[in-house]
């Protein structure tokens, strides 16, 4: 197999290794065991999702990048997983679509026992964190930041439920959560304006808020998003579309005008 | 007229010392850390002037060394400046260019402009090739207008309407993102940029205690030190620590005199020189 030399520790999901990464051929570096470690090549970013009222909310943009070139621009990264789930996925592609068969093998198994159950979220999360860990402890990672989320009737009723696993298997289930970047800018707004039972239309202001945050300021982001929901009903992918951008400021058009010649 | 303000050196950044400080380092010699200010500092022009804002904790990896400090320094009475990067750094330039502005106005007799103290940041922090580690957020009101600007350690600066600095200035740039507005009153700018400044605090681990503001408008100048705070010390009982007398029983007591051992003789001479 390849080996090499770069090891995990650098960066997550969206950090790809420079500019080029198609040229990554270093030679395994000396002693012992030969490492499976990757690079990540054609990466989305951020995913965001919010539990509301009748469920579940999650969002991303279409895009993904190869290095620091926007290349595939149509991408779907939400999928629906068996009757009860949405799963959506940033870094590496590749990585996504692998776990994606895995799950429809999980699934068909699963619809094969004809037993009436069938797997909920909170299911098909624990079996990806199992499924990521297990692969970051043979040094040999599926590099993605994966967000589940579902609704399924318990015990309680219908119980929402949303998680996050990440590329080297930690998992944690919260009302609100984002990848990549949307960690750093989505949160801060998640955190403040979130609050329990929003109305769809309410979430789905929420999270343009954060995607429009997120068009602005982080690079491989693009101006084409989806937005996915989940409820008791079924989950619904609806067609991508695009935000309004102000770039209006009068202190955008000529910046230098206090001091002419100045840069 | 001679010239208020010194030449600068010739020939930059002197790189005399690198050679010995690399050797000394190979040799074992641990360099002294950096006590880094892991702020959030935002600024936004309003329909009157500019808004600026400070978190108050400084960092020495992860430790707080100071829960109180502050980030906003003086520049001109009409022009103030937030500072992220290396607290030592950020302090000497902005005292030494408040200093070159004062001298300036004497010169001049004429109050300072914005753009003066940002040529004079960039140029100071661009011949030190981004050693002095100073990421700064100049504001400021003057015969021209409002004006707002960052300055980075390497010597670039941006002009903008709203701007954030610092570690935390991710969670500070969202939300202005998605709450600035041209024309904000006064109130709404001193709003805003306290939530903007309290995302930092509570979503940035480099950033935390306290809310500090300034406004500028032309003629009036309003530091307001500590004008949130959010992180109060909090007491597991709501009387606090206090103890009155009688609280802790006494057993027994034992007092013992401590013998005098310096002799004190009066009318001794004043200190020599």
């Amino acid at each position: 197999m390849d080996g090499f030399a770069k090891s995990i520790g650098g960066g997550g999901p969206n950090v790809p290794a420079g500019s080029h990464p198609a040229g990554g051929s270093q030679a395994a570096a000396g002693g012992g065991a030969t490492q499976r470690t990757q690079y990540p090549y054609v990466t989305g970013t951020s995913v965001i999702a919010l539990k509301y009222k009748d469920g579940v909310i999650m969002a991303c943009d279409t895009g993904a990048s190869y290095g620091s070139t926007l290349r595939y621009k149509s991408v779907e990264r939400i999928k629906a997983v068996g009757k009860h789930s949405i799963i959506g996925a940033s870094g590496e592609y590749s990585d996504f679509q692998e776990i994606l068969r895995y799950l429809d093998e999980l699934t068909l198994s699963d619809h094969m026992w004809d037993d009436g159950n069938s797997l909920g979220p909170k299911e098909i999360h624990n079996y990806l964190t199992r499924v990521m860990y297990n692969r970051r402890n043979k040094f040999d990672p599926l590099w993605n930041s994966l967000v589940i989320g579902g609704v399924k009737k318990g015990p309680k009723g219908d119980e929402k439920y949303l998680g996050m696993v990440n590329m080297i298997g930690t998992h944690f289930e919260e009302n609100h959560v984002a990848t990549g970047f949307g960690n750093h800018l989505a949160i801060p707004i998640l955190r403040a304006e979130w609050h329990e039972d929003m109305t769809f239309e309410e979430a789905v202001k929420l999270v343009e808020k954060c995607l429009l945050v997120l068009l602005y300021r982080d690079r491989s982001s693009i101006n084409k998003f989806q937005i996915a929901k989940i409820t008791t009903e079924g989950s619904t992918i609806y067609p991508p579309y695009s935000l309004k951008t102000y770039w209006g400021f009068t202190h955008f058009e000529n910046p230098a005008q206090g001091a002419v010649g100045s840069w | 007229m001679t010239g208020s303000m010194d030449l600068p050196a010739k020939g930059g950044f002197s790189f005399d010392l690198c050679r010995r400080n690399n050797m000394l380092e190979k040799n074992g010699l641990k360099l002294p850390g950096f006590r880094k200010t892991g702020t959030t500092i935002v600024g936004l022009v309003f329909q009157d002037g500019v808004v600026l804002g400070a978190d108050t904790r400084a960092t020495e990896g992860p430790i707080v060394a100071d829960k109180n400090c502050e980030k906003i320094h003086f520049m001109a009475p009409n022009i103030y400046c937030c500072g992220a990067g290396t607290a030592a750094d950020t302090e000497a330039v902005t005292d030494m260019v408040s200093s070159q502005l004062q001298l300036h106005r004497y010169a001049t007799g004429r109050e300072s402009r914005v753009v003066t103290a940002l040529t004079l940041l960039k140029s100071h922090l661009f011949r030190y090739q981004g050693h002095v580690s100073a990421a700064l957020v100049l504001g400021g009101v003057d015969c021209t207008g409002p004006h707002l600007h960052t300055v980075y350690p390497h010597g670039s600066t941006d002009t903008l309407p709203f701007a954030t600095m610092g570690s935390g200035s991710l969670a500070a740039m969202s939300v202005f993102e998605s709450k600035y507005k041209e024309g904000l009153t006064r109130e709404e700018g001193i709003q805003l940029v306290s939530d903007a400044i309290c995302a930092g605090i509570f979503n940035d681990l480099g950033s935390g205690s306290n809310v500090d503001v300034c406004v500028i408008t032309k003629g009036k100048t309003e530091y307001l030190r500590n004008h949130q705070l959010p992180n109060p010390r909090t007491y597991a009982s709501s009387k606090g620590y206090s103890f009155t007398k009688g609280q802790t029983e006494v057993l027994s007591t034992k007092i013992t005199p401590l013998k005098q051992k310096v002799e004190v003789t009066e009318g001794g001479d004043a200190m020599e020189e």
